[in-house]
């Protein structure tokens, strides 16, 4: 009984993680594409058909490359930031909702790797341990530039959580539960939270674009001030995986908005088409997510940086009071109606 | 579950006693980092997921991360070498022969085998659970905290409030110095 129920857990985790890295391959590919087309350019199109091997070339071109280690840093460190970097944004989608309970060979079974009842601060908390890659690839490179680099994304990544943190309390007001598999049903009951908070949302995509230093609050990398930010001595497969981490926070950051605020697995009407009607869901939610991940790309490609001490004014002055109002007003709302 | 508990037991003893022994501070900021979380996985066995998440992102999170920001701003990363509490050692020593045979003391005259506990009841120690009992049985410690930090709070501001008129006399002494 219980080999079976860890045996279930194991691939359902080795799925979500394939997604991921195969999302992560074809996300650089999309971004590339896309950010060609915003600036009137045709974008990698030469390996495969639409360039569709790019990735793997790429893949093949970082492995190959030679790995460096300065000879001032922290040497122990420096091997680990690249893999504590990884590992939050891996799993951080444990808890997601991938889409309603499904038949598979004549066993229902369940489309996430864990329903707990602290979904949401399980991902609070994961968030909070992504720091620590960044910050320690700094420190450990011996290189002001990266120093300069990891403090910035530590200072930005705190402050911006504290939002992030009470925009997550607003869909947990809604629905009544920490669970994910709750609010995603809610949503599907009543209204997607996107209408019912405007606001909150807002606040949070603002706050997820900042967590995972995308365009425009890509500070902690800006080239033209600290050359590559905390990633400036890494090369070949180490600097591969900050790469790696970095685009795999994009999808996650995007599935965690489409599952708190836009719905997650559901769609009007999509789970009446008979017989494929009930494995929709993860097309749906694959399908929200495209969408978010455009957005993405199109911000950065429209928007200038900001300059680093706007971006903590932001992050305090406006977005946490705002945040804090939301949370306030929902709860009296919630109390009331 | 036995076997887990002995290896996270081992894990957090051993990475508390070289946080201790560490001479770098960077180093023993993470071993911190390390032992909070396999204490937050101790609290998962137990059966409190919500204990344990907050343990983690209260305590690993951020505060640890804010003590590696002090640590590389001040550039405190290596401590002195030398031992400057001496006579102390002297006493812990003794303090800790103390304490274990007290320990041992009870342990052989209460003649009791730590028992295996029952897997909790359903839906104990959800977050709907202990928000219930914060807000009815504990209410007036969580105010306190509350107020606690809310000094500390002002009081963080205060001290990072950058003055704002520098007094007259002060600023006459800038303008002799600049003189000469």
């Amino acid at each position: 009984m219980i080999g079976e129920v860890i045996l279930e857990a194991l691939w359902k985790g080795i799925a979500v993680l394939l997604f991921l890295t195969a999302g992560f391959a074809y996300l650089t590919l999309f971004e590339r594409r896309v950010l060609a087309r915003f600036q009137v350019r045709l974008g990698p199109n030469r390996a495969g058909p639409f360039g569709l091997f790019q990735p793997v070339a790429d893949a093949f071109k970082l492995i190959f490359k030679e790995e460096l280690i300065p000879s001032y840093a922290d040497k122990v460190l420096f091997v680990l930031a690249p893999i504590i970097t990884v590992i939050p944004s891996l799993i951080v989608l444990a808890v997601v909702p991938f889409g309603g309970p499904i038949n598979l060979f004549g066993k229902m079974v369940n489309s996430y790797v864990a329903d707990v009842n602290v979904g949401i601060l399980y991902i609070s908390a994961v968030t909070s341990i992504s720091v620590y890659g960044i910050t320690l690839a700094g420190w450990s490179s011996n290189n002001k530039y990266a120093t300069m680099g990891g403090l910035r994304s530590t200072a930005q990544m705190i402050s911006y959580e504290i939002a992030m943190g009470f925009c997550f309390i607003v869909p947990v007001l809604l629905a009544g539960s920490m669970s994910l598999v709750d609010i995603v049903q809610h949503q599907n009951e009543t209204m997607w939270y996107i209408f019912m908070q405007p606001g909150a949302a807002v606040i949070l995509f603002i706050t997820m674009l900042a967590e995972v230093n995308r365009a425009p609050f890509d500070m902690p990398e800006a080239e033209q001030e600290l050359t590559a930010g905390y990633h400036s001595e890494y090369s070949g497969m180490k600097f591969a995986l900050f790469f790696m981490a970095e685009y795999i926070k994009v999808i996650a950051v995007s599935v965690i908005f489409v599952t708190l605020f836009l719905g997650g697995y559901h769609f009007p009407f999509v789970d009446q088409i008979p017989v494929i009607g009930p494995y929709m869901g993860p097309v749906v939610m694959l399908a929200k997510t495209m969408v978010m991940l455009f957005i993405i790309v199109w911000i950065r490609s429209t928007l200038p940086r900001i300059r680093y001490d706007r971006l903590m004014a932001f992050g305090w002055k406006i977005l946490f009071p705002l945040a804090l109002l939301s949370v306030l007003v929902t709860a009296v709302v919630v109390l009331l109606v | 579950m036995l076997v887990v508990f002995f290896i996270l037991a081992f894990v957090a003893v051993g990475t508390a006693v070289s946080m201790l022994v560490t001479r770098s501070s960077i180093y023993a900021a993470l071993f911190l980092v390390l032992n909070f979380a396999t204490v937050a996985v101790l609290y998962l066995i137990l059966g409190a997921p919500f204990i344990a998440l907050t343990q983690i992102t209260v305590y690993a999170g951020s505060v640890v991360v804010l003590f590696l920001f002090v640590i590389m701003l001040l550039g405190a990363e290596r401590l002195p070498g030398g031992e400057s509490l001496k006579w102390q050692r002297l006493v812990a020593i003794g303090l800790a022969i103390v304490l274990s045979a007290d320990f041992g003391v009870k342990m052989i005259g209460e003649n009791t085998m730590l028992t295996s506990v029952t897997a909790p009841p359903e839906g104990y120690g959800a977050p709907a659970e202990i928000g219930k009992i914060l807000f009815t049985k504990y209410a007036f410690p969580v105010e306190i905290t509350a107020v606690i930090l809310l000094v500390a709070v002002v009081g963080a501001i205060l001290l990072a409030k950058p003055d704002e008129k520098p007094s007259v006399r002060e600023g006459l002494r800038k303008k002799m110095d600049q003189e000469g």
